[in-house]
């Protein structure tokens, strides 16, 4: 009888829930990181008068509408379209004119390759603007401009030295005695890149892909400059898209939502690489 | 059908990685490559397989000069040491891929690299990747392609060296047999004078990009041509003190001589060094009478142990020599030892470290 009025308390004192601190930490930061997502899925949902006059946490008038009006109106989804074409031709020009690049980066020493490679980087460091204006006026003058191939070159400037950064440092982990070993074997250097060798560095390659895909999606600035109708990007389509019967906010939020999507896709496929993607190959 | 070089040198920059080399590769011999690291021979086998264009010289192939010729138009193959497989494709596909670039038939390639994975034993691994082998699996996996090609050619560059103690053990006599039947030359580096005796046939000693010695394995180790060859053919390496010939005799100091006949009658009075080998040295039993052989005073400075061999590290008068000894040995360092050597084990080298006299016992042999 003493004996189980005297544990009672330690009873009581187990009951209770036990805090985890770390846990607390990381749900508030994860709080914090999907708020302005959540916030953007919730308005997508919800009707104008819903959004501009009352606070709500969820939509309590749910509506698909604002999807159905991107989905169905040409003004809106071309520009989707649009961008997804120049980023796919740049990530495929990008990474196509890497490969071989990256490689004699890898395996020979030549005259000035170090200034060379470090010369690449420094193209990342300048703003997007400084090309804007000479970028627009040289493709005005040679006939691309609103071409899907305009922008497409122009964003190669950030995304080729991108590119060959991130493979050389995946192939440099490849020793070079297996190349060696396939030439002894006696295959061809092509034959041996497209066979032996890409599928050594496939990783590497998927998260060069990756990094020139996300960075061709975002930018916005040449993209903008260097189209006007036919090729419009869709982050052009919703900055032009406050009108003069106001703001759409569903519509808006909508397209937000469909944009953030192709990336959040793609960077599943490489979701094991990224960090040694971010430190250019270099883990 | 043999590989000849002919004043072969390569430079990079200012810097000799081989010095000008003549050698011939008779067919179906085993060659080894024996040298201390750094000592030229990687460079000399890349040279040899066409990874590598010399700076100067030509290189004969079956009568044909092949001194530019590209790798893949050369009929060899090479193990390195590192396991180099093609990590994407299965032990079969890595197996076959030569074959296949050969444009064989199917049951032709089939049949070859079955038969060379049961020779190696790796049949059942057949369908796994490279990286999940051992790594015994995966230098065989590399033998077993470098075999199936029949390469006229075969290179091993250490290929035992990454390999455990047991392993290695292992493969040290497979290599032999298995290649044997071949035909093909082969060449073999190693660091380890042990691993040039066991795998016979020849031997070339390198020594900062020189060959210094090339000829019949047991030969070279008898007869070295130099004190350099010498003591890159020796494991410990060989031990060196100052000797001079006077009229009939060799005087080593600390009163110790012997009489120069034999191999030693010949040599003009002079100074010259004298080399022995760590195996040829005894500890003196306090009591036992000397019959002949040298003494030295040494004082002990390490030993070492690993179980049917003792390893003694003496110091003499500011010379460091090894000795081996049978057995475990107790003794301490520090420990005051008489050591003694039959003058029959010594060779003598001249000044300029060319070999002047052999030794009587290997002169004899």
């Amino acid at each position: 009888m003493s004996d189980a009025t005297l544990s009672l308390p330690a009873k009581r004192s187990r009951a209770l829930p036990r805090v985890n601190g770390s846990a607390v930490v990381m749900g508030l930061y994860i709080l914090f990181l999907m708020l302005p997502i959540y916030w953007l899925v919730n308005m997508s949902l919800k009707t104008n008068t819903e959004i501009t006059s009352t606070f709500t946490l969820w939509p309590r008038d749910l509506t698909f509408a604002n999807y159905r009006t991107i989905l169905t109106d040409p003004s809106w989804y071309m520009g989707y379209v649009n961008s997804l074409i120049y980023v796919v031709m740049n990530t495929v020009i990008s990474i196509s004119v890497a490969l071989p690049a990256a490689y004699a980066f890898s395996r020979y020493r030549f005259l000035g390759d170090k200034h060379l490679f470090f010369w690449l980087l420094t193209n990342r460091m300048a703003p997007p603007a400084v090309f804007a204006l000479p970028f627009f006026q040289l493709y005005s003058s040679v006939g691309l401009f609103d071409t899907h191939i305009a922008v497409a070159l122009a964003h190669c400037l950030f995304n080729v030295p991108l590119a060959v950064w991130i493979l050389e440092g995946f192939m440099r982990g490849v020793p070079k005695e297996i190349d060696e070993t396939a030439y002894i074997d006696g295959y061809s250097f092509p034959r041996f890149f497209v066979k032996i060798f890409m599928p050594l560095i496939a990783s590497g390659i998927g998260v060069a892909a990756f990094f020139c895909f996300m960075f061709s999606w975002v930018e916005l600035l040449l993209s903008r400059t260097l189209t006007s109708v036919n090729a419009k990007p869709i982050a052009a389509t919703m900055t032009r898209t406050v009108s003069a019967s106001g703001m759409d906010w569903g519509v808006l939020a909508a397209a937000g939502v469909l944009t953030i999507v192709p990336g959040a896709l793609v960077i599943y496929f490489v979701r094991n690489y990224i960090a040694k993607g971010f430190a250019l190959g270099r883990v | 059908m043999a590989l000849e070089l002919i004043g072969v040198s390569k430079e990079v920059g200012a810097r000799t990685h081989i010095a000008p080399t003549s050698l011939v590769l008779e067919k179906g011999t085993m060659n080894v490559l024996l040298g201390p690291t750094l000592s030229g021979k990687t460079s000399l086998m890349r040279l040899m397989a066409g990874l590598d264009v010399p700076t100067a010289g030509r290189i004969i192939w079956d009568g044909k000069d092949v001194t530019g010729m590209r790798v893949q138009d050369r009929k060899v193959a090479m193990v390195y040491q590192q396991f180099i497989n093609y990590p994407s494709i299965s032990v079969y596909d890595n197996i076959a891929s030569p074959l296949r670039l050969q444009r064989k038939s199917k049951a032709e390639i089939d049949s070859a690299v079955r038969a060379t994975a049961e020779m190696m034993k790796l049949t059942p691994l057949l369908q796994r990747k490279p990286l999940e082998l051992s790594g015994g699996q995966q230098q065989r996996c590399a033998l077993a392609r470098a075999l199936v090609k029949g390469a006229g050619l075969v290179l091993l560059d250490e290929p035992l060296a990454n390999l455990d103690y047991k392993l290695r053990e292992e493969l040290r006599t497979e290599i032999p047999k298995i290649f044997e039947a071949s035909g093909a030359i082969f060449v073999y580096a190693t660091t380890e004078p042990e691993e040039a005796l066991l795998l016979g046939g020849n031997t070339a000693t390198l020594w900062e990009g020189r060959v210094t010695q090339f000829g019949p394995t047991p030969l070279v180790y008898r007869q070295p041509k130099d004190a350099t060859t010498a003591r890159v053919f020796s494991d410990p390496p060989m031990n060196f003190l100052p000797v001079t010939k006077a009229g009939a005799r060799l005087l080593f100091g600390e009163g110790q001589n012997a009489p120069a006949g034999g191999t030693f009658a010949g040599i003009p009075d002079g100074r010259y060094l004298a080399g022995f080998r760590a195996n040829h040295i005894e500890i003196a039993r306090p009591g036992t009478p000397a019959g002949g052989a040298l003494e030295f005073r040494c004082t002990l400075a390490v030993t070492e142990i690993t179980g049917s061999e003792t390893f003694v590290h003496l110091d003499h008068g500011g010379d460091r020599w090894v000795g081996l000894l049978p057995g475990v040995q107790d003794y301490v360092a520090g420990d005051e030892l008489t050591i003694r050597l039959d003058p029959a084990f010594v060779y003598v080298f001249g000044e300029d470290g060319a070999l002047v006299a052999s030794a009587p016992y290997a002169a004899a042999a």
